[in-house]
């Protein structure tokens, strides 16, 4: 850990020493997770989202275990046998509500967190490599989930599954090869259907490890906090336990009553309802959509219907989607201004706000049929959300005239308290 | 030793090549070529297996379809349309400019010479691989009066030529013969 004045792990009893010399797991957790871990003083409840991913994660894993019991991956029998889950075994309906709302509820909840993350800017320095693997993890999460959503077998799944591979057909030359590939026969078939529950049972493995290594980077500089400034004295932070293990605990409270609002009262208003209508590859579903975690990418997607010069539409449609989520990897090098938090930055607080409602408004058009006014209102917010992070993200953090910050956080905590403090003149955040 | 004539690791230049780079870059090249041989069948499981590559050709009877239907089959898991054109249709395909087609082809080269009325194509559409609608009765058939795409709103007009939207290509025409004036073998 960073901070010096970090409390130090001390077991008490001759067990606890015992395993502190040869296997030091509960000195990590310490440090990670608990007293060991000093931490800004001041995390609102935007901070909660990352242990609330943490807990969806946990939820999938075990409902999605438990629910690998019970289905079968042939495509003569994978929809009956959710149809099986759903009637026959013994709180199968639950367990598989419990799966399908989760993962709605888990993007929920990572949008939040990105959301965070992006306010207050806890992707730019010293934190660049943490924000990335969220991104990774972000990506993984997505394939996950789609071919999660192919294993019911339904219309959407088959539908889906056709028209997500059909992105990589429009890869030059190769792409027909790349799709065979990935279906294991000319169109979505028995193959396809074993090979993704394989992939679906790995990856949330796989986010896993990943997410050991997004904890263990988020240690080393420690956590941001609604100010952007970084911590300067023991003063400034408390020690995670008991403090934010507290506050975790509340706002994990607040989530599961929530999600299970959903689970027992609306389990399928999230869902699509041809989706309990069985795969038929010789009907196409009339309005093909996504699952709503999908729906600003797939806007994206659908917003190129013209050619561009040599490059035919559908590859700039695919290359566009890709490229709306590979650019966030780039964003601490588009942003340069050195003020983290958007609390200070007037310009682009009012910018923030103006992406975040172009990005929920491609969400909306993302869900729509593929008619007017949703496809030129998706390519009038699909050039905006282009222009946001490779025009207007770097002439801002140019130009912006920010606001003076505080000396240190503590002095931010007191002043919005009333106990004032004279500010002073902008400083890069370091 | 007295007789020993090669250099002791340590007399060895430290700059420059030395005898053990060569053995280090062998070494490392047989092992990608061994990491590599074990990959691939790693990666080709994933292609289609013997048993969905033998899929058999099919036979088709046209003889029911009446000018203006069209019939929908399954030939590899992907749905074939086969439509008998009313003459009003064979003259609005072929009064557009093939020039001006995104993917410029004539209806005489999408059909059988001789059978010019008989359009065969799969039900596939180009952009993302929903099938069109246009084949069934009563089924949207698109501002040019071929196909819909409801997916992602591709048009194709009545020799199934994308006309509008984002497709990039024709509908495909899968290889087929006529055996007879009224059955085809598709495949």
């Amino acid at each position: 850990m960073s901070f010096p004045w970090a409390k130090q792990y001390q077991p008490t009893t001759e067990i606890g020493k015992f395993f502190d010399k040869q296997l030091p797991l509960p000195r990590f957790v310490y440090g990670a997770l608990g007293a060991g871990y000093p931490t800004p003083k001041n995390l609102n409840y935007f901070y909660n989202f990352g242990v609330l991913a943490g807990v969806a994660l946990v939820i999938q894993i075990i409902t999605g275990v438990v629910l690998g019991m019970h289905y079968a991956a042939n495509t003569t029998v994978a929809f009956d046998s959710v149809e099986h889950i759903m009637r026959d075994v013994n709180g199968g309906w639950m367990l598989r509500y419990m799966h399908a709302v989760g993962a709605s509820f888990f993007f929920g909840v990572v949008y939040v967190h990105i959301f965070r993350g992006l306010y207050y800017g806890s992707y730019k320095p010293p934190r660049e490599v943490l924000w990335m693997l969220g991104l990774v993890i972000f990506l993984l999460m997505m394939a996950t989930a789609f071919m999660g959503y192919v294993l019911v077998w339904g219309q959407m799944s088959f539908w889906g599954a056709t028209v997500i591979t059909g992105l990589f057909s429009a890869i030059p030359v190769v792409g027909s090869y790349i799709q065979t590939l990935l279906l294991g026969g000319f169109s979505p078939d028995n193959a396809t259907l074993n090979r993704f529950f394989s992939l679906h049972y790995l990856l949330p493995f796989v986010i896993f490890g990943v997410i050991i290594l997004h904890v263990w980077a988020l240690h080393i500089p420690g956590s941001n906090n609604p100010t952007g400034i970084a911590v300067k004295t023991e003063a400034d932070t408390v020690p995670f336990h008991p403090y934010y293990t507290a506050k975790d605990f509340f706002g994990l409270g607040v989530y599961l009553t929530l999600f299970a609002a959903v689970v027992f009262f609306a389990p399928n208003a999230l869902g699509e309802v041809d989706n309990y209508i069985p795969a038929n590859p010789l009907s196409t579903p009339a309005h093909i959509v996504p699952e709503w975690y999908f729906w600003p990418f797939y806007a994206i997607l659908r917003a190129f219907t013209v050619d561009f010069f040599f490059i035919p539409a559908k590859l700039m449609g695919v290359l566009a989607m890709f490229a709306a989520i590979l650019l966030l990897f780039f964003l601490p090098w588009l942003d340069t201004s050195p003020v983290r938090s958007n609390s200070y930055r007037p310009l682009n607080r009012i910018l923030f706000w103006v992406f975040v409602v172009v990005a929920l408004v491609l969400g909306v058009a993302g869900g729509k049929p593929a008619e007017e006014p949703w496809v030129r209102l998706s390519q009038v917010f699909t050039a905006y959300y282009f222009a946001h992070f490779l025009i207007i993200i770097p002439l801002v953090s140019r130009f912006e005239k920010t606001k003076p910050l505080p000396r240190s956080i503590s002095e931010a905590v007191l002043a919005k308290y009333g106990n004032s403090a004279p500010g002073v003149a902008a400083q890069p955040a370091e | 030793m007295a007789t020993e004539t090669r250099p002791l690791d340590a007399q060895l230049p430290v700059e420059g090549e030395r005898r053990r780079d060569f053995l280090y870059v062998a070494t490392a090249s047989v092992a990608a070529v061994g990491a590599g041989a074990v990959v691939w069948p790693l990666i080709n499981q994933m292609n289609p297996s013997a048993d969905v590559l033998a899929l058999a050709s099919i036979d088709l009877d046209l003889s029911a379809v009446q000018p203006g239907q069209a019939v929908k089959v399954s030939w590899r898991g992907k749905p074939v349309f086969a439509r008998h054109l009313t003459p009003e249709e064979i003259a609005s395909a072929n009064k557009v400019d093939v020039a001006s087609l995104r993917d410029p082809q004539s209806l005489a080269d999408r059909t059988k010479p001789g059978n010019a009325q008989w359009l065969i194509t799969l039900g596939v559409c180009t952009h993302l691989g929903c099938v069109p609608l246009g084949a069934g009765e009563g089924e949207v058939r698109g501002d040019f009066g071929g196909y819909f795409c409801p997916c992602h709103g591709s048009h194709y007009d009545t020799a199934a030529r994308v006309r509008k939207g984002p497709a990039p290509k024709n509908l495909e025409v899968p290889a087929y013969v006529f055996k007879t004036p009224t059955s085809v073998t598709i495949g």
